[in-house]
């Protein structure tokens, strides 16, 4: 690991200088991927700034809906976020492990490194990591990579499941940068590689994420999350789904079904909800919803088993709600 | 009395040039570690894990994947489980750390510890600490956990050995102790 100058700024102001002014400062949360990033030398940051003294942690509620500080640690245990946002609650569950819950931050979740193993190895090939050196995916194995949204370039899936879940609820994230506040569909921050995939996401040189705002919905309460892998628990998702059904008067009025574990970002499929939409909830639109989550799919013959992953757990989801 | 002072965290290769021209020195840092409260000097780029063990000596806290993948690691960073070789040490001033020796009084066994003795609760041991610190955290923060809830909740500690059982059992002796003691 090569060394850096450590900061831990009071203030967001403070924090924002200190990027500012270094092109090569990074941010540190959670830690909980940075730390094997940097032993791993994938990242090489001149300058860390800790931002765990800053005040961004807890939930904010209004009648709007709730404000979550990017430092609100994945652990977060509020039996009111339970009821209002269970898709949430269970993605964020089911993902890591304990311990890891207890330090990694909803900011630090979003913008967590992808788990492509050659991107995380640097004696391999990897545009995503360093420009223009091509992909060692594409040749390798790609058994655990993506189905939907890759590109020639890159075929890595975002791994958060928590992201999947703000997706489904409309999310937005608050960033801040020395031009003031921005607010960003949480649809619109992660990138699609095409030609460019170390350009990952949407923040700007020197933004920092202070906030997660989830809107009043009215399909969030009738909500759950799904998630497919290799073992029962501790895992990354080979598939996963963020499902939420609102129904009036027995028919489906809106519907937000989305994917983890398949692309590069979260993945919304808009065809699946499509299918929901003026129809009543049952086994035959629940099946053709699970057929209409698979449009679009590119899969390589090491993945093509995640198809029939996605109708799997997309069935299996919105099953859930029947119930609910 | 546990005490540092050296410039660098053991083990790790001494800082190339670059350090001085960022500027980079080893920072002074004041944790309190089984409730003795310790300064050293640590390497900005030290993990906890490293320097409780290289540093500090406490070498009961094992160094398994050193990757966040198997929970051998795991101490209560101000009473909340955490795995140590995901931190750096130099982000806690001022921080309580508490490792597996901590948690003994004397020759008297914490209650956890008590169980795992009494139910087998491993067989090489290697994961041990690292089981028994995530289980004292798991009852912090679930006092009530039921036999049922205690894999997934334990699911970040991995046995090779595959003692999974009777670690199961061992924390579901040791919460209901705790919960009589109440
Ligand atoms: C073994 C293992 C299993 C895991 N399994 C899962 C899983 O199943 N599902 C899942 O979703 N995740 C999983 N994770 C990933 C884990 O959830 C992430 O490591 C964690 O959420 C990252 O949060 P952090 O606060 O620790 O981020 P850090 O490691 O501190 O930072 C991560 C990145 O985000 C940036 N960043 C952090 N905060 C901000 C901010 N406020 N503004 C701008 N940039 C910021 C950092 O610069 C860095 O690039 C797993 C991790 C491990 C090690
Ligand atoms: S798939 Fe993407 S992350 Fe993986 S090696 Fe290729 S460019 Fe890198
Ligand atoms: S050594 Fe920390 S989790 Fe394995
Ligand atoms: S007892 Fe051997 S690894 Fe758990």
């Amino acid at each position: 690991m090569d060394t850096f100058e450590y900061k831990r700024p009071g203030t967001v102001r403070e924090a924002l200088r200190l990027i500012a002014t270094h092109p090569d400062a990074e941010i540190i949360a959670g830690g909980t991927d940075l730390v094997t990033l940097l032993r791993d030398r994938v990242r090489t940051p001149a300058r860390l700034v800790d931002i765990n003294g800053l005040p961004l942690d807890g939930l904010r509620w209004s009648r709007d809906g709730v404000r979550i500080g990017a430092l609100c640690r994945n652990a977060v245990d509020d039996p009111r976020l339970a009821a209002a946002y269970p898709v949430l609650v269970r993605a964020l569950r089911s993902g890591a492990s304990p311990q890891i819950r207890n330090r990694a931050t909803f900011g630090g979740n979003l913008l967590q490194g992808v788990r492509c193993p050659y991107f995380r190895l640097p004696e391999f090939a990897c545009g995503r990591r360093e420009p223009g050196t091509g992909c060692a995916a594409i040749e390798g194995d790609g058994r655990l990579l993506g189905i939907f949204g890759t590109s020639a370039a890159c075929i890595a899936v975002h791994p958060s499941d928590c992201a999947v879940a703000l997706l489904a609820l409309d999310a937005t994230v608050v960033v801040e940068g020395a031009r003031g506040t921005r607010r960003i569909p949480v649809g619109d921050l992660h990138r699609l590689p095409g030609d460019t995939p170390h350009v990952e996401h949407a923040l700007r040189d020197g933004e920092l994420v202070v906030a997660v705002e989830v809107p009043a919905s009215p399909f969030a309460a009738r909500s759950t999350y799904v998630k497919f892998r290799e073992r029962a628990s501790y895992a990354f998702a080979l598939a996963s789904a963020a499902v939420a059904v609102h129904s009036e008067r027995g028919v489906v009025r809106d519907a937000r079904v989305c994917l983890g574990g398949v692309a590069p970002k979260p993945w919304r499929a808009h065809t699946a909800e499509s299918a929901l939409r003026g129809r009543r909830l049952d086994a035959a639109a629940i099946e053709a919803a699970a057929e209409a989550a698979t449009a679009g799919a590119a899969p390589r013959p090491d993945n093509a088993y995640k198809v029939e992953l996605v109708r799997g757990v997309v069935r299996r989801a919105l099953t859930e709600l029947l119930v609910k | 009395m546990l005490a540092g002072g050296l410039s660098l965290g053991a083990g790790l290769a001494a800082p190339p040039v670059r350090a001085e021209a960022s500027g980079a020195k080893p920072e002074i840092l004041t944790l309190v570690v089984n409730g003795d409260r310790v300064r050293l000097e640590v390497d900005v780029r030290a993990s906890l894990l490293d320097t409780l063990r290289d540093r500090l000596r406490l070498t009961g806290t094992k160094k398994g994947c050193d990757q966040g993948a198997c929970g051998a690691c795991t101490v209560l960073l101000d009473g909340r489980r955490v795995l140590s070789c995901l931190t750096l040490a130099v982000m806690h001033e001022g921080s309580e750390v508490t490792t597996v020796e901590g948690l003994a009084e004397g020759d008297r066994l914490h209650p956890v510890q008590r169980a795992f003795v009494d139910h087998d609760g491993f067989q090489c041991g290697f994961c041990t600490s690292g089981q028994i610190m995530s289980a004292v955290g798991l009852l912090a923060e679930r006092p009530r956990v039921t036999a049922a809830e205690i894999p997934e909740l334990m699911s970040g500690n991995l046995c090779r050995c595959a003692a999974y059982s009777n670690i199961r059992d061992a924390i579901e002796a040791a919460a209901h102790l705790s919960r009589e003691g109440e």
